[in-house]
């Protein structure tokens, strides 16, 4: 290095240079050129901006929006523990993998729950949810929707015995609400369009009996927004009175109260504790046998979480197991085998397609224009007809009395009694949907085919390769870009084909989003289906991906 | 290499038809014999049939009729591949999937010549066109005449004895394609391959072949080397198409010792050689190259017809001065003169007498 400062080179001008360039350009008024530059392309982002705009807005309200609601429900579970959350909070402590009954506290927690539920008619909502987990979970709760009041009417019939005063709801409402709502309440008609005030508890009322201060407010509430009635003049729910009966039982001290009825009450505490009673274990025991097994309770406990990754271990044929996610029984396994199946015959469609559309491609592309374009108008003829047409023109094709088999019995080859079974199976589907799909691969085969002059194959030939050598090193390494783009846009259209499989596939010829179809219109598990749809878009995109990593999309070329 | 007399024919084309649809020839009686070595260029304007007679010899298209023989075997029905013929393509046809070692490896591969032969000869090939480090690269990032460079390459280093070229400088630049004529023409007496070059542009045929063959409607016009062709065209085809060329139309008056005295169309009477006329009375057109007229008719023999000419411009081109005359009707008479100090300039106005000697002034067929 010494050298170079004593001689100065071509290179020390070049360093020179260098140096002198390392600070920011500037534009002509001093502002860094890479600012100036920007504040000058911005009103043309803007504007294009703007010209995208509607689609944009367009495509983001109907399409981009509902997709992601959809795939929310894939992990959403909110139901459980909105429909059951005292149940859920007591289920905490219990322990599901111990085969032990729960407690007391958690059939009681569960009575309020499911007798509210079934109050606002939501019951058979859940039911229907813990039914994809656990079947007869749905009949369960419609049985104890109705089963819950037996265990209330027996603390309501002794009320009712001791003092017909129980009977009438305003007895209630006096004991419960404020003196202030009460004659708010009174005053209140139904005529007046609004709704009944709200309830307000009595001083102190809360504190003294608890369990009947929360439920007769939930009844309150109910009456008030749910019938549009008022809450003081109506009747309470059988619940409220195993409420109360709880509160005078467990040493509510109501001596302490000086409200009105304090005497129906005092005359109730001191009655309550010789009333017939049932625990609540034993009142949900009489509704059904299956509540004092423990596979219900596991169950909600499994799926009390708001969010649950349920459904897509459901998708993998796996279950939610006490012990964690364990793999279904063989029998039971469905999902796993529908994949495999989608992606392996989406890869004979897509292969088929190359085979039977790149000779079609490749005459297309070396025909005079005007043959080549009427030719064009056949590959396209199929765009021009229903879907649903061509399917149904294949399964009178290829039925076993359809025209194929009766041509083939005409002749001979087969026997009228051993016509070939060529619809509702796989084959039926594959040999459909490559018809229907084959126009997605000629196109871009063909867009990619007329780019290449007839010279490189001249060339080979002249450099001594046979028509073969000069095809394969030299023609067909340039259309792989074609089959590319043809195979992306086939495969992908095949891996979420509904219409073809669902009509000619049969049993063994249906596809994932078959099931994913049934989910959403038949069995109404939309969370399954979401979970199903979300592994399928994510196989795509990997696919996407790995095609990517491997060709390289750059080389996809649709035109 | 000019010298034809002895050598052997090596590519030879025998009354050779072809009809592309069964109702007019596009190539009518074509005879052509090359011997070894010799650069043959097929000149022609586009259509006449020069592009058809490469691809027939190339194996592309087959003849309607006739014989196409290579080193005496005929080859009409041998397949393009087995036919050992190097071929330089109009757009080069330089595989873009595949680097440029690897065009060049090509031919060789097919041929399944071993790896380090084959290596040996790409880099020999490359050295050659002086495109040596350039193996790697894809010919997109190539320059035409990089590119061109290659394609050369590639059609010779499978040591084809016979080259075809089917216009290869056609897509290049003015300097860069007269670089390049002297490239291909340098390389090819090196290795002293046999060319058939195709090309409608004629100082590209006069500048590197040995021979031109001349194409019009079909047909061999005339096939000569360049300095015949130019001097001593033996059609009026030929001499319009190759040069510039001052014609004026006229009939035969008589003809006597080689020399023909024509009376042209306003009267003036010339002297010409007659080439393909032979008797009077008969149309002629007479033709004279711009550089071989002379107006110092002192120079000329006693007894020489001169004419009047009126000038009309006078262009100042730097190294020739190029006027502008009215000859006999036609307006468009230029003679080049070279800017020799002494030279006279002409002004637009002036009126001259102009003559030749006879033999530079041919009498052609009047088409």
């Amino acid at each position: 290095m010494s050298n170079a400062s004593e001689a100065p080179t071509p290179d020390d001008g070049l360093r020179l240079m260098e140096s002198a360039d390392t600070g920011p350009v500037l534009a002509a008024d001093g502002t860094p050129l890479k600012r100036s530059l920007g504040r000058a392309l911005r009103r043309q982002k803007l504007r294009a901006l703007m010209l995208i705009a509607p689609l944009l807005l367009f495509v983001l309200l109907t399409f981009i929006a509902p997709i992601a609601d959809m795939l929310f429900r894939s992990v959403e579970n909110q139901i459980v523990s909105d429909t059951l959350p005292r149940t859920v909070v007591a289920l905490k402590d219990w322990d599901s993998t111990s085969g032990e009954l729960p407690s007391e506290q958690i059939y009681e927690a569960a009575y309020y729950d499911i007798f509210i539920a079934a109050e606002r008619k939501l019951h058979t909502r859940l039911g229907s949810r813990l039914n994809y987990e656990l079947t007869g979970a749905s009949s369960l709760f419609r049985k104890s929707g109705r089963g819950l009041d037996d265990i209330g009417e027996v603390y309501q019939d002794q009320f009712e015995d001791l003092n017909k005063a129980w009977k009438d709801g305003e007895t209630w409402a006096q004991v419960m609400g404020s003196d202030a709502w009460l004659s708010e309440a009174n005053s209140w008609g139904k005529s007046s369009g609004k709704l009944a005030p709200a309830l307000e508890l009595r001083d102190g009322i809360a504190e003294l009996l608890p369990k009947t201060a929360e439920s007769y407010s939930s009844f309150a509430n109910f009456v008030r927004v749910d019938d549009g009635d008022n809450p003081a003049s109506e009747d309470p729910w059988s619940l409220v009175y195993a409420a109360l009966w709880q509160d005078l039982t467990s040493g509510a001290d109501v001596s302490a109260y000086s409200g009105p009825n304090a005497d129906l009450l005092q005359e109730a505490a001191s009655a309550a504790q010789d009333f017939e009673s049932i625990s609540f274990t034993d009142g949900f025991a009489e509704i059904d046998e299956d509540w004092v097994d423990t596979p219900i309770w596991q169950t909600i406990k499994t799926y009390s979480p708001k969010y649950t990754s349920g459904y897509f271990l459901n998708s993998v044929d796996m279950k939610k197991t006490p012990d964690g996610p364990a793999l279904r029984d063989e029998d039971q396994r469905i999902y796993g085998l529908l994949f495999k199946r989608t992606m392996f015959m989406s890869l004979v469609i897509t292969i088929s397609c190359i085979m039977l559309g790149y000779p079609v491609a490749w005459i297309l592309a070396n025909l005079p224009a005007r043959t080549a374009n009427l030719l064009m108008i056949l590959v396209l003829l199929p765009f021009w007809t229903s879907l649903l047409v061509r399917t149904s023109a294949w399964k009178v094709m290829l039925q076993q009395q359809g025209v194929i088999n009766d041509v083939l019995v005409w002749l001979g080859l087969v026997g009228d009694g051993d016509r070939l079974v060529m619809i509702n199976n796989q084959f039926g589907t594959i040999v459909a949907m490559t018809h229907i799909l084959l126009p997605f691969m000629i196109l871009p085969l063909y867009s990619v085919m007329q780019t290449i002059p007839q010279t490189y194959l001249r060339a080979a030939k002249s450099l001594g390769a046979t028509n073969w050598t000069a095809f394969w090193r030299v023609y067909f390494p340039q259309s792989v870009p074609g089959i590319g783009a043809g195979s992306i846009l086939v495969f992908i259209l095949a891996i979420g084909y509904y219409i073809t499989p669902e009509i000619v596939g049969g049993t063994t010829g249906t596809f994932i989003s078959n099931r994913i179809a049934y989910h959403i219109s038949s069995s109404l598990n939309w969370g399954l289906a979401a979970a199903l749809g979300a592994i399928l878009l994510a196989v795509v995109l990997i696919l996407y991906w790995a095609y990517d990593k491997i060709v390289g999309i750059d080389n996809v070329k649709l035109g | 290499m000019a010298d034809t007399a002895n050598s052997e024919a090596f590519v030879e084309f025998e009354r050779v038809q072809k009809s592309y649809d069964g109702e007019t020839l596009v190539v009518k009686d074509l005879n052509l014999a090359l011997p070894k070595g010799e650069f043959l260029t097929m000149l022609g304007p586009s259509g006449s049939g020069k592009t058809t007679c490469l691809m027939m010899l190339a194996g592309f298209e087959t003849a309607t009729h006739g014989d196409i023989r290579l080193d005496g075997v005929a080859i009409n029905n041998i397949p393009p591949h087995k036919r050992g013929i190097g071929m330089v393509f109009q757009n080069y046809a330089l595989f873009p999937h595949m680097t440029v070692a690897e065009n060049l490896s090509f031919p060789l591969e097919v041929r399944k010549i071993g790896k380090s032969e084959r290596e040996k000869k790409v880099k020999r090939a490359l050295e050659m066109v002086q495109m040596g480090e350039f193996g790697g690269r894809r010919p997109a990032q190539l320059s035409g005449g990089q590119q061109q460079r290659i394609a050369l390459a590639r059609a010779l280093v499978f040591e084809a004895e016979l080259v075809l070229m089917d216009e290869p400088l056609g897509a290049l630049d003015k300097q860069l394609r007269e670089h390049m004529q002297f490239e291909i023409k340098r390389i090819a007496d090196n290795l002293g391959i046999t060319v058939v070059y195709v090309t409608h542009d004629q100082t590209e045929a006069l500048t590197m072949s040995d021979r031109v063959a001349v194409f019009n409607d079909g047909r061999i016009q005339q096939l000569a080397p360049p300095d015949v062709l130019y001097e001593a065209p033996e059609n009026s085809f030929v001499a319009q198409f190759i040069g510039e060329n001052n014609t004026l139309d006229g009939t035969i008056k008589e003809i006597a010792n080689g020399v023909a005295l024509v009376e042209l169309d306003d009267g003036g009477l010339i002297d010409a050689k007659p080439v393909n006329v032979s008797q009077p009375g008969e149309r002629t057109r007479v033709s004279i190259r711009p550089e071989r007229v002379e107006f110092n008719v002192d120079r000329l023999a006693e007894g020489s017809h001169t004419l009047k000419a009126e000038v009309q411009e006078f262009i100042y081109m730097g190294d020739i001065f190029r006027t502008r005359l009215k000859v006999a009707g036609n307006n468009d008479f230029i003679i080049k003169t070279r800017n020799a100090p002494d030279q006279v300039r002409l002004k637009p106005g002036e009126i001259v007498e102009i003559g030749w000697q006879p033999e530079d002034c041919r009498a052609l067929d009047a088409n």
